[in-house]
């Protein structure tokens, strides 16, 4: 059922506009003016113009810039950008070194009772040691395991340094306080690092070097490493990478295909899942991105297919297992979201029938090992093995990890499909209530090119509803948008980005932690509200006005460096 | 203007006062000595996002098929006996009983304070959380068009010169982003916190008003000016740190954090008239409850849940003449468990509605059973009770706003006499 919407934000405002005049239909025939058309491919490709960007466009042509932008291995990434990933190394493991490199306080505790192996880098195996260490010491001392005091341990910072370098390290500068800890022994610094309370180890780490303040950071538990780098990452490369369309896409398809990072096994997960199965597909064949969704242990876990099986297999008791909590059934959860939100749309056309049926298909298709990185496997003992019938589609008995596979063909092309793909990214990219027009013509092109997500976006960007008055700077900005286009718009040095990080929180977007299925909201309505438009406001001041930790910001020495921020909170910049 | 924020100020002073050392008496006397700031009656809306287990909130232990349909996950009948006592249901009525969990409401039910409505929610067949949800908060099942929720309709309408004086926080959604249930052409504002709620430099505030009034946008200048009146009303009432009263402990949660919020702008008569949160992570689709039933997932929450109602409470004591504080959650969960100790998506479930008028003490609804043929297309708990029934009869009775039909267009509620 295809409801043609003609209200929303965007009609709302440029109704009231040109009520007496135009209709909303109009305005997306009405083309705007050749000069803002490179101001509308920053706006809406890019996380915001930076000075001087529209000059680049201009002088390479913005034709050629368009399809730079949609071939992004094209374009050499920023080596700014590149330095401050490097350090991350967490972004380039795999799960599974995740899980044993940066293990959480239960993994510590394996390895110490010898059910996992140590880390074979000495360096790393080191550092679990002492873990180790730390926790045998603090055991029957009712100490959370791995989680370190915020106070620090006065005593032991006694023991480690004299009266005055405590006192140093306590009143110095931050450069007297690094100064004096890096003259410490080396196999004096972790345990000093450990010794120090929480607020201390914050105040040296912003005038740490890279190295040093990793190891701060190890300190608060190197469990917590995997999430700050995956979020910082994500902030540092909407501000710094050249393949502005690549990362605006990297957000929008996580989006789509959302996993809630907090949730159990997913902590270790995500950062595998963003690189490996959505970043290689943001403009390629939707079907391959779906499948790299579908058999990813992020998303197994996430909607609980992992634990779905034929309730009937001679496994669904695990062997050894006598307690209740072992047996096991069908869990329809991704069937559902598979259809009603990665694919086909809640008025696809299907079923609660088609949702246990996907389900059965589906059966089997679990993660190896899910608690230590995991991998995906087809457990064939687990798997519904009679007849299905998928959307009208009888799909025989016996099929195996096809079923699964099979489902995936039959909703990444399903009509239904492409239309709610092409609106979806129209809503992005055009407007907030698109034409019509514009997105059946997106979804002929995804229903030739068998789902090609780039040409569809050429279709897209082929339009005249692209260009037009519609669309031009009639779309609200979500807080990463804002966060990164204000930071992008000052040329803004971003150092270290946790403080941006945490804005998103206070702006409504906490990154990676968005816990249902539906991911962030594309529509400008979702983001304008009091509470959001005040932390915006604050927001914008403080960067101005270089109080944001971490990032700093050519002030020039003006002396109302406390008012430069108003152009970032004025209701314009709030618009893109 | 100025008078509304004389008003506004003094309504403010009046709170802090009432907040503080005052006898409750002499802050009514103040308050009943005039008109204009004739206290309004309150309705607080609490939402459990993802699907709360009614049956294992509101236990049917004197139903048979509830034990065949959970062997594993099912809250054991009332007790008792000391040791079992705290996992086990606790009793209400003989037949139904409460989670262990929500053992601090178990007064408010006795004291005829809460009231209970099993098998409601929303008819609409959807087992969609999106869905559902959206429905529920726009109040308009089946409906997706709706553009506004049931609780900005709710507001009862102010015209004329009235409208000018009326309060910029009538209505309050807690939270970063506007609540769909609160969103609508009534001003209403979301609220994080209320200290956080400023311009953090005067200056900049009112340069940014200026900017936002001036915009030919029309709904950032309506959002920016709903936004300033806001500000200045909650920075005259932050001034100090709120203590709740009578020792009233709400949980350090999200959850808690917001009905203290909430608590502190009722005493703080500045004219809310419509409070809504959310609880989320109801969604238990694996190991719902653990080893024993006041162990899991499902448990602690529900002590986060329970602990912050029964907070609320105490904390608001006299004052909940005026206010009326009522659960739902987008639809219920399967009759029966799932293969992973957890229930997948269901239908009917149940509504806690509490206050001080509240005829309480009771389970409303009729209950539809569990046997096979009773549930709804086999699985789920049926529905007897539109959740419309439930909010119809409080905008009506409590908030006083006659109008039904643009609350809930195409619907025609029918009252339980909870209030």
């Amino acid at each position: 059922m295809r409801k043609i919407a003609l209200t929303g934000l965007a009609a709302v405002v440029s109704l009231a506009i040109y009520a007496d005049t135009t209709t909303l239909a109009q305005l997306f025939t009405r083309q705007i003016p050749n000069g803002q058309r490179v101001q509308q491919a920053l706006n809406r490709l890019t996380f915001g113009p930076r000075p001087g960007d529209a000059d680049a466009v201009n002088a390479m042509g913005l034709k050629r810039w368009l399809d730079l932008q949609l071939h992004p291995q094209q374009i050499p990434e920023n080596p700014v950008l590149e330095a401050k990933l490097k350090i991350m190394d967490t972004l380039f493991m795999s799960s599974e070194q995740l899980v044993r490199d940066y293990p959480s306080p239960q993994v510590v505790r394996q390895m110490m009772n010898g059910q996992m192996p140590y880390p074979t880098d000495p360096d790393r195996r080191m550092m679990i040691q002492k873990l180790v260490a730390k926790y045998e010491k603090k055991q029957g001392q009712n100490a959370q395991n791995g989680q370190p005091n915020p106070m620090g341990d006065p005593q032991a910072l006694r023991d480690l340094l004299t009266p005055e370098q405590i006192h140093a390290l306590r009143t110095g500068s931050p450069q007297d306080r690094i100064a004096m800890f890096q003259a410490l022994p080396a196999d004096k610094q972790d345990d000093v690092i450990e010794a120090m309370p929480g607020p201390l180890r914050q105040a040296m780490f912003a005038a740490a070097p890279p190295e040093l303040r990793r190891r701060l950071e190890m300190a608060a538990g190197p469990a917590q490493v995997v999430a700050r780098d995956l979020t910082e990452s994500k902030v540092l490369r909407a501000v710094y990478s050249n393949r502005q369309l690549d990362e605006v896409l990297a957000d929008f398809w996580f989006n789509h295909f959302n996993v809630f990072m907090d949730k159990g096994a997913d902590r270790y997960l995500v950062t595998e899942y963003e690189r490996d199965s959505i970043r290689p597909h943001v403009l390629g064949k939707f079907r391959d991105l779906l499948e790299a969704t579908a058999k990813s242990p992020a998303m197994l876990f996430y909607l609980d297919n992992w634990q779905s099986v034929d309730p009937n297999a001679p496994q669904a008791r695990r062997p050894g297992a006598n307690t209740k909590q072992q047996r096991r059934g069908l869990n329809e959860n991704y069937g559902r979201e598979l259809m009603e939100l990665h694919t086909l749309g809640v008025d696809g056309g299907y079923t609660q029938k088609d949702v246990t049926e996907v389900a059965r298909c589906f059966t089997g298709w679990t993660i190896y090992q899910p608690q230590r990185g995991g991998k995906f496997v087809f457990n064939p003992r687990l798997h519904d093995g009679g007849e299905k019938v998928v959307l009208g589609v009888r799909i025989p008995a016996g099929g195996g990890i096809h079923d699964g596979e099979k489902v995936l063909d039959i909703v990444a092309h399903h009509p239904s499909t492409a239309h709610f793909i092409s609106k979806k990214l129209a809503m992005r990219f055009v407007a907030d209530d698109p034409p019509e027009s514009l997105v059946a013509h997106m979804a002929q092109t995804f229903a030739k090119t068998d789902g090609d997500i780039r040409a569809v976006l050429e279709t897209m960007l082929d339009s005249k509803e692209f260009w037009s008055e519609g669309a031009y700077r009639t779309k609200v900005k979500s807080p990463l948008e804002m966060v990164a286009s204000a930071v992008r718009a000052v040329n803004g040095d971003v150092d270290f980005a946790a403080p941006l990080v945490n804005q998103l929180t206070q702006l409504g977007e906490p990154l990676y932690r968005k816990v249902e299925p539906t991911g962030y909201s594309n529509s400008s309505k979702e983001w304008l509200n009091s509470a959001g438009l005040v932390a915006r406001m604050n927001f914008a001041l403080q960067l101005a006005d270089n109080k944001v930790p971490g990032v700093k910001v050519a002030t020039g020495n003006k002396p109302d460096a406390a008012l430069a921020g108003i152009p970032l909170g004025s209701p314009e910049f709030q618009k893109h | 203007m100025m008078s509304t924020r004389r008003i506004f100020l003094r309504n403010s002073a009046l709170a802090m006062v009432g907040a503080g050392t005052a006898p409750l008496w002499l802050t009514r006397a103040l308050a009943a000595s005039d008109g204009s700031t004739q206290r309004k009656k309150i309705l607080v809306a609490i939402f459990q996002r993802g699907a709360a287990d009614g049956l294992n909130i509101v236990v049917p232990h004197g139903e048979r098929a509830y034990y065949d349909l959970r062997p594993t996950i099912h809250i054991p009948r009332p007790s008792a006996n000391g040791d079992r006592q705290a996992d086990a249901a606790i009793d209400l009525d003989g037949f139904f009983g409460l989670h262990p969990s929500l053992a601090p409401l178990k007064p408010l039910f006795d004291q005829k304070h809460l009231a209970i409505v099993d098998a409601a929610g929303s008819p609409d067949p959807t087992r969609s959380h999106f869905d559902a949800q959206d429905y529920m908060e726009s109040g308009t099942p089946g409906r997706k068009a709706t553009e506004s929720g049931w609780m900005n309709r709710a507001l009862p309408k102010v015209q004329g010169p009235a409208a000018a004086q009326a309060s910029p926080v009538r209505a309050v959604s807690l939270g970063p982003t506007l609540s769909r249930t609160m969103s609508g052409d009534s001003p209403a504002i979301a609220v994080q916190t209320i200290a956080g709620f400023q311009v953090k430099n005067a200056q900049a505030a009112e340069q940014f008003e200026q900017m936002y009034e001036a915009s030919k946008d029309p709904v950032l200048q309506a959002t920016g000016r709903e936004t300033f009146e806001a500000v200045k009303l909650l920075q005259s009432i932050q001034q100090q740190s709120y203590t709740p009263a009578a020792g009233a402990q709400y949980p350090r949660s999200q959850f808690g954090d917001k009905l203290k919020q909430i608590a502190q702008l009722i005493k703080a008569n500045v004219g809310m008239e419509m409070a809504f949160a959310d609880i989320g992570q109801w969604d238990h689709h694996v190991n719902e409850v653990g080893q024993r039933a006041s162990e899991g997932q499902l448990a602690n929450l529900l002590r986060d849940y329970g602990q912050a109602l029964s907070a609320f409470w105490t904390d608001l004591g006299d004052r909940m003449s005026d206010v009326v504080l009522v659960t739902m959650s987008e639809f219920g969960r399967t009759a029966h468990e799932n293969g992973n100790r957890g229930t997948d998506h269901g239908h009917a479930n149940c509504m806690f509605v509490m206050g001080g008028d509240v005829k309480g003490g009771k389970v409303y609804g009729k209950w539809p059973g569990l046997a096979r043929e009773q549930l709804y297309e086999g699985r789920d708990l049926a529905l007897t009770t539109d959740f419309r029934d439930v909010l119809g009869e409080l905008v009506v009775r409590h908030s006083g706003n006659p109008t039904l039909k643009g609350v809930f267009p195409g619907y025609d509620p029918k009252f339980l006499g909870l209030v």
